[in-house]
């Protein structure tokens, strides 16, 4: 059952990151576009660029919502969570002296040194979203803590899903 | 007067109150460090054995009740099932008084007596095994030991005795490596200990706010790789385990991970993600260079080398899901060796290179299992649903792990014919990352 309602969610998700892709030069979704303008320096986003003013609040505070969270077994981003990605892509644009960390974690099923791999792979999931946004690749670091570190402790699949995780770390 | 007084106690009172937790704390950490050995399963093929308290000729007790020491040890081997005391039919102390019909009777295979006397500040053992079916001593040796190294030589009575019945190395002499934490998020605490075989004098060699991972032993036993990552990020640390004293080897951008010595100790195999994913390096210790063996989008990882230090074993997931590959530790192509299940990872070799020990996984979660190099058969070995880091004892005959207990951490050993079962549960946290030493006489 789960399985099958993760691999439809991951079906969107590689459809949404396609189009996500693709769409750039549409300038219907919210964010992206801004990203592959090559006009965003900083602060001055002052001359509606963008279609509405709550993007560029987007842009300007650092987003509250510094985690996304992962299926079993896979570093495909969530649909639910691009607006968590696309509102952190802002920030950074907007802030290119912001640095961000990366931090990646598996749960704690399977052995740790693959799962340092594993987190690592998530981390980096979000690096090419973010740089795909516009995002400047200089502005972004990855550490892979693995299944170290959990952020619920314990043996059920609400913990797993908790922990299968990647923290912006400003 | 009065003023001073009550400074004075004031003082005093703190000064006591200080010395009190101090020893507090000492006494705790004495008591908590040492990890027990249970029993969770014996084998039913465990040869009965006698083995008779030494008889003591000095004032008062002894430190440590050798006998017991050496009995453990033996029953821990998986090998043999020692005779309770209260079974003992009689108390010999020297094959001399000895009625061997006596012990046939009760149906002990072999049988270990001995005494102890005080020779000056140093005690003199003096202990004999024999062969109840054959009736005849088999073996027996005196040797002068401190007090404070009666455990070990205990553990030295059990190696030779464990060897002249099996015709296999005794490893009750050997050591352990593992990593244990406590508390979460903020108050997170990890750290290394080093221990003997059997989790007795267990010793505190780093700590850390950062998780430690992966400890591995050099060949001589001197020192001992691990995965830190008090520097922000994973680095490889190479630690004297007497002395303390370590060097940061490698500290590239990405993973460093999994350290690996290679038999002759020149080498050390690692999965650095410097270059976009975890792939298998190998690093020559002298010059500190790295050489890449491994290329592809995969997930490399785990290296191990087999006994002859010219391959090297490792898993990948380049077929979807983690499997053990085998290569050249000169790098070239990787060959698949595993092929039942859809996990298998972390793959270790019995030091004579025939069997792969490693983590498979079913549909009753992660267990440590055994693969035949020429059959491919595989035996899994445990059946807790999370057992993971097999490390080989150095004769081969047992594997220690790490599995869980209710929701804590402990660690596991396993006989390499997966009859008997033990845990070594501890007081203090989660304890995990298990290493054997190599033999260290």
């Amino acid at each position: 059952m789960q399985i099958k309602t993760y691999a439809k969610t991951l079906a969107v998700a590689l459809s949404l990151a396609v189009v996500a892709g693709c769409s750039s030069s549409g300038g219907t979704q919210e964010g992206d576009m801004d990203g592959t303008s090559g006009s965003m320096s900083g602060q001055g986003m002052t001359t509606g660029q963008g279609t509405s003013g709550s993007q560029m609040g987007a842009g300007e505070q650092m987003p509250s919502v510094d985690t996304i969270y992962f299926a079993f077994d896979s570093e495909e981003i969530r649909p639910e969570f691009e607006s968590v990605l696309r509102g952190h892509a802002q920030y950074m644009m907007a802030n290119p002296n912001t640095n961000v960390t990366l931090q990646g974690y598996a749960d704690e099923r399977g052995t740790r040194e693959y799962n340092l791999g594993l987190g690592e792979r998530r981390a980096q999931a979000v690096e090419r979203y973010l740089t795909v946004q516009g995002v400047s690749p200089s502005q972004i670091q990855i550490v892979s803590y693995g299944e170290e570190r959990p952020a619920v402790q314990g043996h059920t699949e609400e913990a797993y899903a908790k922990n299968r995780r990647v923290v912006f770390s400003y | 007067m009065k003023r001073w007084m009550s400074q004075g106690w004031k003082a005093l009172a703190s000064g006591w109150l200080l010395a009190l937790t101090a020893l507090i704390c000492l006494t705790t950490t004495a008591q908590a460090q040492n990890l027990t050995i249970e029993i969770t399963r014996g084998s039913d093929q465990a040869t009965p054995i006698a083995v008779v308290p030494f008889e003591f000729s000095g004032q008062g007790g002894l430190p440590q009740d050798v006998a017991q020491i050496v009995s453990d040890d033996l029953e821990h081997s998986g090998q043999f099932s020692p005779l309770s005391r209260s079974s003992l039919v009689s108390l010999p102390s020297s094959s001399q008084d000895v009625f061997y019909d006596d012990w046939k009777r009760v149906d002990a295979r072999y049988l270990v007596v001995g005494k102890i006397e005080p020779q000056g500040d140093q005690y003199r053992i003096q202990y004999e095994l024999m062969d109840v079916l054959g009736g005849k001593r088999m073996l027996g040796e005196t040797l002068t030991s401190s007090g404070g190294n009666l455990r070990a030589s205990a553990h030295y009575i059990s190696d030779q005795i464990f060897e002249a019945i099996t015709g296999i190395r005794g490893a009750f002499s050997t050591r352990i490596t593992y990593v244990s934490a406590s508390g979460a998020g903020e108050n997170a605490r990890y750290a290394l200990y080093v221990a003997d075989a059997d989790g007795y004098n267990a010793q505190q060699i780093l700590s850390s706010d950062d998780p430690i991972l992966s400890p591995a032993w050099s060949p001589d036993g001197q020192k001992i790789a691990y995965v830190s990552f008090e520097s922000g990020n994973s680095a490889i640390y190479v630690q004297n385990a007497s002395t303390g004293e370590r060097v940061r080897l490698t500290s590239f951008p990405g993973i460093n991970g999994a350290p690996a010595w290679s038999p002759d100790g020149r080498k050390l195999a690692m999965s650095l993600s410097k270059d976009g994913q975890p792939e298998i390096y190998v690093m020559n210790l002298a010059t500190r260079q790295v050489t890449r063996l491994t290329n592809n989008s995969a997930i490399e990882t785990e290296p191990d080398w087999t006994p002859d230090g010219r391959s090297l074993i490792f898993t990948s997931d380049r077929s979807g899901a983690p499997q053990l590959y085998r290569m050249s530790a000169n790098g070239g192509q990787a060959e698949r060796v595993t092929f039942t299940g859809n996990y298998n990872s972390d793959g270790r070799f019995s030091p004579d290179g025939k069997t792969l020990f490693m983590v498979t996984r079913d549909d009753s979660g992660y267990h440590v299992a055994k693969q035949d190099m020429d059959t491919n058969r595989v035996t899994v070995l445990t059946d807790s649903q999370w057992d993971e880091s097999p490390s080989v004892a150095p004769n081969g005959t047992m594997i220690i792990f790490a599995t869980q207990q209710g929701a804590q951490g402990v660690l596991g050993a396993v006989s390499s014919d997966g009859r008997a079962s033990f845990r070594l549960p501890s007081t203090q946290g989660d304890v995990r990352e298990p290493a054997w030493s190599p033999f260290l006489n």
